[in-house]
């Protein structure tokens, strides 16, 4: 059963492509069947990447060789491209999550979605893009990667517009859409230099070829160059500064999206794409520090917007971003292992995260601002506790899932200071004063909502089993997920790496450093937004730093700048174009019409007139020109005439 | 003597047509599902012709009668009508449009059995460039092409910015314009080849056996691109498509952007590269620089317009850029890549005009400010929207993004950095799709449309066909690329040898 699972890898993104059509073509009718069909075709999907995932992490051999097996798309001479499978620890264990994620936020979804009129089509699209998801995992070659990195892109854009009749889902839609092209755009451009260079899209080939790159008549820059190119791609697909703007905008889908694809697996897809290249990039070092930094100040400078949020999803998307960033920092510092750890801890508690906000919103009617709420875990008991267990986890207090993963990458980036690295020193700082940060901010939420004194206009209550019953998974795998990969017992690393299998020794100056800076962070919102039932402090505090807090506030105005550029600049030049066109072009082109109807006027005065007007344009003009070609250039007098 | 399969595809809509003279005039029903017969047994017959071809074997294949048949002796014309891997897919491609415009004009009630019989002659036209291997018949067929769009666009169009007379005249003369450089280039070019060889032969195959001097390529090869660039909307004759289309009835458009347009691109290859080789090396630079011009340049055009016909119709201009682009690398992976790119710009230009056409119906405007939230109404409509739009921006999984792939792999390696700005178009096509779907088709519901109807019966019959193949050719690839690859790869073979003889 193993052997089959792992052979026919391709049913896991296959069954929900499956579902996808299956519910556009007949069961879209009934709401039901429709989200049975969806469901169970990804716990299908479910149960073969668990398979998948026992059978690789059983066998040692998949930590060098990585099982790939392909079969021709299209190809012509010089440029052929094959789509197949790639499994190894790496992918094995995104399937693995994935596809346990994706089915625990379906079964969500028949209850939070309840009583919507699009209700099948959103498990369409969920299907759809559990498809594509899964689809990037295990692709073996980049352009197939590609594609299905731009149908997840699909489902993003569709889902976040789902609210078709919101003005505000429809531009956050569009903005996701192109924000992420741009970041594409030199994508594209990294792998044409890839297939130009190397000859091949081949990530097994690429693996073997890159290392040797001065063969392949590559200089050192243009790798470099190459290597940047193409991180714009994860920059702007996951959310790094400067194209993190659409992450937040995205919240405008239904909750279990934003959980699914906006927290859990899309917006990790461009952490797991470098993962899945380090091949290219521990060839430049410079590359390298570039995502290393733009991961530490990612991390940063969400965290600095999320603390001033009011809005319990948007603080849940910069907290995202934020996160984000530590996953590239410790790609960037050079560690496989850390980051990957981080993208799987974090998949759970941000999903629970998310879930029990949509649980919340769904209470209170999507009455979304923090300071509207209060008191809640009276009412939800469930929601609000396996909440705190999410904050607690993204926090990093120990042995919450997310205190070891966070931990792992402060490690690594000291390491990364520690061999000659000035550089590592600056990130460090960055990622552990984040580390402070998102403590304080996330739970200033968490006392915000669900402690503290309950609103009278509020009536709060529990949320149905099937969105409850998900919650309590996701809790339990935030809770306990971290413990494969404690410094003592660091099973994740040993499957999980890149290059040489690396030890670290536990490090517990840091793992103190780290969880006093998030008791730090708590007790801070605690004094703030808890003790004290007025939130006079936090009032005063806003008020004597205004221009900070506004700057914070209003996301350091990058979507203003952004704003700005489209519609002066890009606007602008697509007007003076097209004036361009219609006058000073087809200015031209009437000018010569109006110069031969002229003379056709005149000549027809002459004649009798009885000729229609266009046909003697169409005679002249084809005269003239004819004549004028023909006898114009001595040169073509010879060709009219035939040479001599 | 084999059974002339091609000419009689090509007959299926002319007998339509000659059908539909004697039917009554009041009974448009009839006339449009004699139109549908007529262009499905074409559809079908292509189809048939296409997965027939031997692609081991390639060369010139379904030979009508065997043999080319002796026409104007004098002239060396002869009725030789045959199919490569190069033809097929614009064959393909003319007949699955010419079928789902029938039933994009299913609504058309005004003087419904002219607009029937003006289609199918143009149907017709198309079809016999796209399966003619002589110079003379491609000729003769392409004439055949102006006059119904003509008469078509100044009856049935409709237009804002300019009057449809203006658009009509301006796409008519155009076209003129490009047929007289092209004349003048053909006359040249036998004439030559006459004295060169001694035997009067308009054969694509044989034409492209003389030895042309490289001075006369270069003049010629000018003299060709003109023609079939204005053809192609290369900039900067390109200013007719956007008011054209605009002006067209919706069939027109569609058969316009989809198919007509690609004559410029197929001629370009068939005769002027393949033919003048020394020509084509001298001008691809050139040619390079006019194709990213009019991607930037048409894309930027695109975004500033408010009616939903010119976004579409600076589109098209913008995607025949990469056309141009594609066949400038004079590489296979480029020229493929261009052929390839022509076949799915078709199918994506069509379904979105059909869509805008339905649009149009309902609504009575194109104007896109006016409109908004018709996805509330128009479900279905909004899915064959959105996926022309896609197919328009070039998302993967769709027809559209593997053929610009491959002419980006191509142009990237031989144009370097000019390349790299036609690539970039991509981010301003996805802005003004983007734009135009949003503003189109979401957000709040408006009431003045609450009484417009969804998509139904023969109207999803464009949805349906080129969805498909918008579909299908995204996910097979290889499908299309298997078949152009066999035609394309002789032709460019030949043109290496004669660069490396004739070369410097």
């Amino acid at each position: 059963m193993v052997e089959f699972a792992l052979n026919h890898a391709w049913l896991v993104p296959l069954l929900p492509a499956l579902a996808f059509v299956i519910i556009v073509f007949l069961t879209q009718r009934w709401k039901r069947l429709s989200s049975l069909v969806s469901i169970t075709a990804m716990l299908g999907s479910f149960v073969i990447a668990s398979i998948i995932a026992y059978g690789v992490f059983t066998n040692h051999e998949f930590i060098e060789k990585s099982l790939v097996y392909s079969l021709k798309w299209f190809g012509m001479e010089g440029f052929n491209i094959n789509v197949g499978v790639m499994l190894d620890p790496t992918s094995s264990m995104m399937l693995f999550m994935v596809s346990l994620v994706a089915s625990l936020i379906q079964i969500y979804s028949t209850g939070y979605m309840k009583g919507d009129p699009q209700y099948s089509l959103f498990f369409a699209y969920l299907s759809l893009f559990g498809a594509s998801m899964l689809g990037l995992i295990i692709s073996s070659n980049l352009l197939q990667l590609f594609v299905m990195w731009e149908l997840v892109g699909l489902c993003s854009y569709l889902l976040i517009g789902f609210y078709t009749f919101k003005v505000s889902a429809r531009e956050a839609a569009k903005k996701a859409f192109m924000t992420t092209r741009i970041g594409d755009f030199g994508m594209l451009l990294g792998i044409l230099f890839l297939q130009i260079k190397f000859g091949t899209l081949d990530l097994v080939e690429l693996a073997a070829a890159i290392p040797m790159f001065e063969q392949f008549g590559v200089s050192l820059g243009l790798l470099t160059l190459i290597a940047l190119l193409f991180f714009m791609g994860p920059v702007a697909k996951s959310g790094q500064f400067p194209l993190h703007v659409w992450l937040p905008d995205a919240m405008e889908g239904p909750t279990p999206v934003s959980a699914l694809i906006h927290a859990a697996t899309m917006v990790v897809a461009g952490v797991y794409l470098i993962g899945r290249t380090l091949f290219l990039y521990v060839q430049v070092p410079g590359a390298m520090e570039v995502v290393a930094a733009i991961g530490a100040f990612t991390a940063l400078f969400a965290a600095a917007i999320a603390i001033t949020q009011r809005e319990i999803k948007r603080i849940l998307a910069y907290s995202t971003v934020s996160q984000l960033g530590y996953m590239m920092l410790a790609l960037g510092v050079g560690s496989l292992s850390a980051s990957m750890f981080h993208l799987w801890t974090h998949a759970f508690f941000k999903a629970l995260m998310f879930l029990a906000a949509g649980s919340v919103l769904h209470a209170l009617h999507n009455k979304a601002d923090v300071w509207d709420m209060g008191g809640l875990i009276k009412k939800m008991p469930i929601t609000g506790w396996t909440f705190v267990v999410g904050g607690l986890a993204i926090a990093g207090i120990p042995p919450f899932a997310g205190f070891w993963s966070k931990d792992e990458i402060l490690v690594v980036t000291m390491e990364y200071a520690k061999h000659g690295h000035a550089l590592g020193y600056v990130l460090f700082g960055m990622a552990a004063f984040t580390a402070f940060l998102t403590a304080f901010y996330m739970w200033r939420m968490i006392f915000l909502t669900f402690f503290g004194k309950e609103k009278a206009e509020n009536h709060p209550h529990e949320s149905p089993w099937s969105m409850t019953a998900p919650l309590i998974v996701l809790a339990v795998m935030a809770s306990i997920g971290g413990l494969i990969g404690t410094p003592w017992a660091n099973i994740w690393g040993e499957w999980i790496n890149f290059g040489e299998v690396h030890h670290a020794e536990p490090a517990l100056g840091l793992m103190l450093l780290s969880v006093i800076l998030a008791l730090a962070g708590i007790g801070l919102a605690y004094t703030l937004y808890c003790k004290d039932g007025e939130k006079k402090t936090a009032r005063k505090l806003a008020e004597n730093y205004q221009s900070l807090y506004q700057l914070s506030y209003n996301k350091f105005y990058i979507d203003e700048v952004y704003a700005w550029f489209t519609q002066k600049i890009v606007d602008g030049t697509a007007r003076v174009t097209y004036y361009f066109d219609i006058y000073f072009v087809d200015g031209i082109v009437n000018g010569i019409a109006a110069v031969t109807r002229g003379s056709g006027k005149g000549l027809r005065y002459l004649q009798t007139g009885s000729m229609q007007t266009y046909a003697l344009v169409f005679f002249l003009a084809i005269l003239v020109i004819t004549v004028v070609l023909a006898f114009g250039s001595p040169s073509l007098a010879s060709i009219m005439g035939g040479v001599k | 003597m084999t059974f002339p399969i091609l000419t009689t595809t090509l007959l299926a809509p002319i007998l339509a047509a000659l059908i539909i003279v004697f039917l009554p005039k009041e009974n448009d029903k009839l006339c449009k599902s004699v139109a549908a017969v007529g262009t499905g047994i074409a559809l079908a017959l292509s189809l048939y012709v296409y997965f027939g071809y031997d692609q081991s074997v390639g060369g010139l294949q379904w030979v009508d009668f065997g043999q080319p048949v002796p026409w104007i002796k004098d002239l060396g014309v002869t009725w030789y009508m045959a199919v490569d891997g190069l033809s097929l897919p614009m064959l393909l491609l003319t007949n699955l449009i010419g079928f789902t415009a029938v039933f994009a004009s299913w609504n058309v009630t005004h003087r419904a059995k002219e607009l029937m019989i003006l289609l199918l002659v143009l149907i017709a036209g198309v079809m016999g460039t796209f399966i003619a291997q002589d110079l003379f018949i491609f000729l003769l067929f392409y004439e055949i092409v102006v006059i119904p769009i003509y008469i078509m666009v100044v009856i049935w169009g409709s237009s804002k910015r300019v009057t449809k007379e203006y658009a009509g005249m301006k796409l008519t003369i155009y076209l003129l314009m490009g047929s007289a450089f092209l004349l003048a280039g053909v006359i040249a070019l036998f004439v030559n080849s006459v004295n060169i060889t001694g035997i009067a032969d308009m054969s694509f195959e044989g034409l492209a056996q003389v030895a042309f001097p490289e001075q006369l390529q270069i003049y010629l090869f000018a003299l060709l691109l003109i023609g079939f660039g204005s053809l192609l909307s290369m900039w900067p004759f390109h200013s007719w498509s956007p008011d054209g289309y605009a002006g067209a009835p919706t069939a027109v458009s569609m058969i316009h952007a989809g198919i007509l347009k690609k004559i410029g691109g197929y001629g370009l290859i068939r005769l002027a590269i393949v033919v003048l080789p020394l020509g084509a090396r001298f001008w691809a630079p050139y040619m390079a620089v006019l194709g990213v011009i009019g991607v930037a340049y048409a894309a930027m055009g695109a975004l500033a317009q408010k009616d939903l016909k010119y976004v579409v119709g600076y589109s098209s201009v913008s995607h025949m850029g990469y056309v141009l682009l594609g066949l400038a690398s004079l590489g296979i992976i480029g020229i493929n890549g261009a052929v390839a790119a022509m076949f799915a710009h078709g199918v994506m230009a069509a379904l979105f005009f059909s869509m805008i056409g339905f649009i149009y119906e309902r609504t009575h405007t194109r104007w896109i400010p006016d409109m908004g939230g018709l996805a509330h109404y128009t479900p279905k409509l909004a899915v064959g929207f959105m996926m022309a739009g896609m197919a328009s921006l070039g998302l993967p999984g769709l027809i559209t993004f593997i053929p610009e792939f491959t002419i980006f792999v191509e142009t990237f390696k031989v144009f370097g950095l000019l390349a790299v700005i036609g690539i970039a178009g991509i981010i301003i096509t996805a802005l003004y799709v983007l734009r135009a779907a949003a503003n189109t088709l979401f957000g709040p519901a408006r009431p003045e449309f609450s009484h417009i109807k969804d998509l139904k019966g023969p109207e999803m019959v464009p949805l349906i066909v080129l969805g498909t193949v918008l579909v299908v050719g995204g996910i097979l690839p290889s499908l299309l690329f298997d078949m152009i690859d066999s035609g394309v790869a002789p032709l460019l073979a030949h043109i290496n040898d004669v660069l490396q003889i004739g070369g410097r």
